[in-house]
């Protein structure tokens, strides 16, 4: 096994007394694509939460590749290679989908030493590609906020992607995503995650989706994980299949 | 294309004081104004509406008569020290009051320059008080001109001034900087995950707001040739935004546009009625209901329609 690239040890995180992580240690391994799943409100994305540093747990770490991010801000963070797409897509709405785009793209650019228009051709150019790949390339020129939901989801992610993470997190990354789109949605973005070697752990209600492209899983119920293992393994265990996906 | 009617906007002001010299005053003035509100429109830009950029305006017309007062007494330099002034005085205020959101923003503004104008009125050892200090007449390239002249020489300079600043405002509202501005308004928390901090969006677009009213403070000092408290007080301030929301936020032009609007309708307004301030108001609540986007906004929208 290859080195953990995020290790998240002792996690102990509560709201009004309700535990949504109860001792947690998890570990995501270069490479990986790490499926969460669990009922509602169990705590997976508090998880991301913690790991994005947009919430601190009340004890434990989290390291990236070994170093404690704990007490760092989501900016620090994602300026260490995380990103992250939200449940509900979090975009600038008033703004062009591209430029969105060029704008995630122009924070890995260094936005400091950009005195430079923000839309260039070789902005542009990047920015169409990962529209094209989530299939948003006709809606290039068209207000965010105008968006279906859907869309909207996909820009979210493709933003992410934008930020050419070495670790990618995403909460929910197929709902409101229409079930033709979900799996050629899910392909491109395999496809993206191999080619680029991004590492991706990803939150998700869809066992299909989950069966299909999760290379592991980890089951997490009221704040703990109940299991965890390669998809066939989980979704044999029987406590899972009566609690968590519902099939008795 | 928008380079055409812009020139011929700018030609139309320059020779508007040949034609009618008693225009030459108001056409400084509003210039000076304009870069004050445009400052005012860069923030509104991030959802930030500050009641407070006459404390800027003023700080840099004080510090114009400062320097004038220390024997310094070159155009030049002193806009370049004024506009300096304005951005050190921004980056100072801007450093604790760019972490504050929508009223208390607002709010906070309003409270300082209030303060620095309780300041300029009541410390009269230094300031003059309420009479306030003259700015002198100062030499352009070492020549003193007569005040006539100068004052001529101060309405061209201006509109220069407001094509070359106008030009590096819109290129900074087109940088990634410029977008991160906007995209304040509408998603702190992406931008956060973006790995782009806000409160230096913020602080640096202050910054520059601040500048751009020290430049318009100074200017007005000049036309004026006296700086007095009431340059600070927050009605300027609300006059400013008010500038701002009547040209429109939609393009740089709109500052100036909403500024030279408004004087000339002042100036007019005066002449009919000493009640003026009821056709200036009754011409925003118009603008408001009707016109969204600002005086601008019409422009623009032919522009796009006609495309």
């Amino acid at each position: 096994m290859t080195r953990p690239i995020l290790e998240a040890k002792g996690l102990h995180v509560a709201f009004n007394g309700v535990k949504a992580a109860d001792d947690v240690s998890i570990a995501i391994h270069d490479g990986e694509f790490l499926a969460i799943i669990g009922p509602n409100g169990s705590g997976k994305t508090t998880l991301l939460n913690i790991c994005t540093g947009y919430i601190r747990p009340r004890s434990g770490s989290v390291l990236l590749d070994g170093h404690d991010i704990t007490r760092l801000s989501p900016r620090a963070i994602a300026r260490r290679g995380v990103a992250r797409a939200f449940q509900i897509p979090q975009l600038f709405s008033a703004q062009r989908v591209i430029d969105n785009m060029m704008l995630a793209l122009a924070a890995t650019d260094g936005l400091w030493s950009a005195v430079r228009p923000l839309e260039t051709a070789t902005r542009r150019d990047e920015a169409k590609a990962l529209l094209d790949l989530v299939g948003l390339a006709g809606d290039a020129d068209r207000i965010s906020s105008a968006l279906p939901e859907g869309h909207r989801k996909l820009l979210d992610i493709a933003v992410a992607l934008a930020l050419k993470p070495r670790l990618l997190l995403l909460d929910e990354p197929t709902s409101g995503v229409s079930a033709l789109e979900r799996f050629p949605l899910m392909e491109a973005l395999m496809s993206a995650l191999r080619q680029r070697g991004i590492t991706a752990l990803f939150v998700e209600h869809d066992m299909d989706v989950v069966a299909r492209y999760a290379s592991r899983v980890l089951v997490w119920n009221a704040g703990n994980i109940m299991a965890q293992g390669r998809p066939d393994e989980v979704f044999s265990n029987a406590q899972v299949r009566q609690r968590v996906v519902g099939v008795a | 294309m928008r380079t055409i009617p812009a020139a011929i906007a700018v030609l139309m002001l320059a020779v508007l004081p040949i034609a009618a010299p008693w225009l030459q005053f108001v056409l400084t003035l509003a210039i000076a104004k304009g870069f004050a509100a445009l400052g005012v429109a860069v923030l509104l830009r991030a959802g930030l509406i500050s009641i407070g950029h006459a404390m800027f305006f003023a700080a840099s017309a004080y510090g114009v008569a400062f320097l004038a007062r220390a024997g310094i007494n070159d155009l030049g330099l002193l806009l370049i020290l004024s506009v300096l002034a304005g951005a050190l005085a921004g980056a100072v205020a801007g450093s604790f009051l760019v972490r504050y959101r929508a009223i208390f923003f607002a709010m906070l503004n309003l409270a300082v320059s209030m303060v620095f104008y309780a300041l300029c009125a009541k410390l009269y050892g230094v300031t003059g008080g309420t009479d306030g200090m003259p700015v002198p007449v100062p030499a352009v390239f070492g020549i003193v001109f007569a005040e006539p002249v100068f004052k001529s020489v101060l309405f061209y300079l201006s509109l220069a001034l407001m094509v070359l600043v106008g030009l590096a405002v819109q290129r900074y509202l087109n940088s990634p900087l410029g977008h991160a501005l906007s995209a304040v308004n509408t998603n702190e928390i992406r931008l956060e995950y973006l790995g782009i901090p806000v409160w230096a969006v913020l602080l640096i677009a202050y910054v520059i707001s601040a500048a751009l009213a020290g430049l318009g403070g100074a200017i007005a000092g000049f036309a004026i040739g006296r700086v007095v408290p009431d340059f600070a007080f927050w009605t300027a301030s609300g006059h400013l935004v008010l500038i701002a929301v009547l040209g429109g936020i939609g393009g740089v032009p709109g500052a100036f546009i909403g500024a030279l609007f408004l004087e000339l309708l002042h100036s007019a307004a005066v002449t009919v009625t000493d009640s003026w301030n009821l056709i200036v108001g009754m011409t925003l609540i118009i603008v408001i209901m009707f016109m969204p986007q600002g005086v601008y906004g019409l422009f623009a929208r032919k522009e796009a329609s006609s495309l």
